[in-house]
């Protein structure tokens, strides 16, 4: 119970950072205040808030649950990969969106496509299409927060409570604080779970006897060796993976905050930092998720390891439905919190959890985005700010929160996690899909808003898509040494559509490869053969670029 | 010049990462216990840390401000 109350202590604290930001923000209800803070981020602030929006449950609890089924690989696929194109298209597309909202005024990515490809229901197009992306990532954040806390309560908090709790202090910080209360809470997080990694890798290192024991047992052993290495993954597999870290930029809730910074200089410390955070969050994860493979006397952990022993050798010859029951049994997600139980002391356990709680509540500012995304893409564009005033649009934007809050809590109770997991998986690469938007937007004086509607439509197409075939044809079981997959078409030999225990693949890529590809295709074509805006807006943006 | 200097860096940090070298092996553990494939990568997030301060330095659009 300890863990539990140290827990909400935090809780209790970041929501008092909320309420301080709201205080401070009192006679100043303009709608760039609540929603961008003003553009007055300081590089401290701006850094740190932007890295924690960014790291999501996944940076702590998926990471170690990854690495705990595919070895150290979960590193080089997911962190260092991201570790060199987030902070790229921070510098070469972050710095120009903020020199460009300043300039202009824009406080959302489609105001900025509407003003530069002189376009107005296309952008509503692009609105949808992002906010149904965006929507699974807030409700796997309260489901995320109910299982912790649950977790970490030892089954005292249950879980419809606990994920009251975390909606409603989300909810409390963001209605209250705005992108000022956002990001102060979030810099608070990110420093929790920077510091977390440290320190769970010294106390689970230490109850363990140190790794050099572990690491040796797990060489031996021929089922788990491949963990220590990446040859269970193909180079085409690994090579794709670079593509989903271009989701990024294109998620609203990471371009609304690159408008939140006071000068551009304070891009430059998260461009160079941003490759070390991720590095001090993700290694000591991933390192701890392949250790868990060796824990013997933690019986949660021992029915990991034998449910997938069991799909590895029998896998085959079950039926679909038992295969994915057996899937869920030996997923890692919870390995850490596991690990952390077992090994910590009480009272540490509590200040590890609230820095894993940190990482689980990155959905506030994914719901201040979404707030921002409707009252300026939608209340305000159709008149409502004209008509109503500001105030009123900030008041919308409140009562926003409320209601998407709710709505997220309702279908957290009700829905299987699995579904939103996918919906994760889906958006990742729908997002990426859109990345090349940006690019044509601030690179390509050519692009106009059929290319950009062409790339919206192909994105939400691809990502149905890819949906229902999984849905459609059951994952096979892994089987090590062999290829499992399930090809669906072939050409000429070569694997061109085919299903595989982790989802889909195109030629051997994942489906983010293909997708961007034809996304920067589409925008390519359509642009050439339909007209281009007037050359009065695009000396609005190219005497910008004129570097 | 410059900038191409600096596009051919980036473009050499991203085949590095792919990991052409020790993609199959776990040996040799760093300290005795850190698979070098592992290693690599870490080494890997410093290298792109390193590559962005060049890129900030040499190539700031300072003039966007």
């Amino acid at each position: 119970m300890i863990p539990a109350i140290v827990v909400f202590i935090y809780l209790a604290t970041v929501l008092y950072i909320g309420i301080f930001a709201f205080r401070k923000a009192k006679g100043r209800e303009k709608a760039e205040d609540y929603f961008l803070a003003s553009r007055s981020l300081g590089p401290f602030v701006f850094l740190f808030s932007l890295f924690g929006t960014n790291m999501t449950a996944f940076a702590i609890l998926g990471s170690s649950g990854h690495a705990f089924s595919n070895g150290i690989v979960t590193f080089g696929l997911m962190a260092s990969s991201s570790g060199l194109v987030i902070p790229l298209t921070i510098f070469l597309i972050g710095t120009r969106v903020w020199a460009l909202g300043k300039k202009y005024g824009f406080m959302t990515p489609v105001q900025m496509f509407r003003d530069r490809w002189e376009c107005g229901h296309i952008g509503t197009v692009i609105f949808v299409v992002q906010a149904v992306l965006l929507i699974p990532y807030i409700i796997i954040g309260i489901m995320g927060g109910g299982t912790t806390l649950n977790a970490i309560s030892g089954g005292v908090v249950p879980y419809w409570f606990g994920g009251a709790i975390v909606a409603m202090v989300v909810m409390s910080y963001v209605f209250f604080g705005g992108m000022r209360g956002t990001a102060w809470v979030n810099t608070f997080q990110t420093i929790l779970f920077l510091l977390f990694g440290a320190i769970a890798l010294i106390v689970i290192g230490v109850g363990m006897g140190g790794f050099t024991n572990a690491v040796q047992a797990i060489q031996s052993s021929p089922a788990l060796a491949p963990l220590l290495t990446r040859e269970r993954i193909s180079p085409l597999y690994f090579f794709s993976y670079t593509f989903i870290p271009l989701s990024a930029i294109a998620f609203p809730h990471i371009l609304i905050f690159c408008l939140t910074a006071r000068k551009m200089n304070q891009f430059k410390k998260t461009v160079i930092f941003y490759p070390l955070c991720i590095l001090a969050i993700w290694l000591p994860c991933v390192f701890l998720g392949v250790m868990a493979n060796r824990v013997t006397d933690v019986p949660q952990i021992r029915a990991k390891q034998e449910a997938r022993r069991v799909l590895a050798t029998q896998g085959k010859t079950m039926a679909p439905e038992a295969r994915d029951d057996l899937r869920e049994k030996a997923a890692g997600d919870d390995v850490i919190l596991l690990l952390l139980e077992r090994y910590a002391p009480f009272w540490l356990a509590g200040l590890l959890g609230a820095g894993i709680m940190a990482a689980v509540m990155a959905s506030d500012s994914q719901i201040l985005a979404l707030s921002t995304m409707f009252t300026e893409d939608v209340f305000a564009f159709y008149g409502g700010k004209r008509r109503f005033g500001e105030a009123v649009q900030v008041q919308t934007g409140r009562i926003f929160i409320v209601i998407i809050t709710l709505f997220a809590y309702a279908v957290a109770l009700r829905a299987p996690e699995t579904i939103f997991e996918l919906a994760i998986q889906y958006a990742f690469s729908g997002f990426a899909a859109l990345s090349p938007l940006l690019v044509a937007a601030l690179f390509w004086k050519g692009s106009t808003k059929w290319g950009a509607l062409a790339v919206t439509v192909w994105t939400a197409a691809a990502v149905a898509a890819v949906a229902i075939f999984q849905q459609v044809v059951p994952a096979p079981a892994p089987a090590p040494g062999q290829n499992p997959n399930i090809v669906v078409c072939a050409v000429g030999g070569i694997e061109a559509l085919s299903r595989t225990p982790a989802g889909t693949a195109v030629f051997g890529f994942m489906p983010v490869v293909p997708m961007v590809i034809v996304s920067a295709l589409l925008m390519i074509v359509v642009s050439k053969i339909t007209r281009t805006p007037r050359a009065t807006t695009l000396a609005r943006y190219f005497k910008l670029e004129a570097t | 010049m410059k900038r191409i200097l600096l596009v051919i860096v980036v473009v050499a940090l991203y085949v590095l990462h792919q990991d052409f070298w020790f993609w199959r092996t776990a040996h040799p553990l760093v300290l005795g216990f850190i698979p070098i494939g592992l290693f690599y990568q870490a080494c890997f997030s410093v290298a792109a840390s390193l590559v962005m301060w060049l890129l900030v330095k040499y190539d700031w659009p300072s003039q966007l401000e």
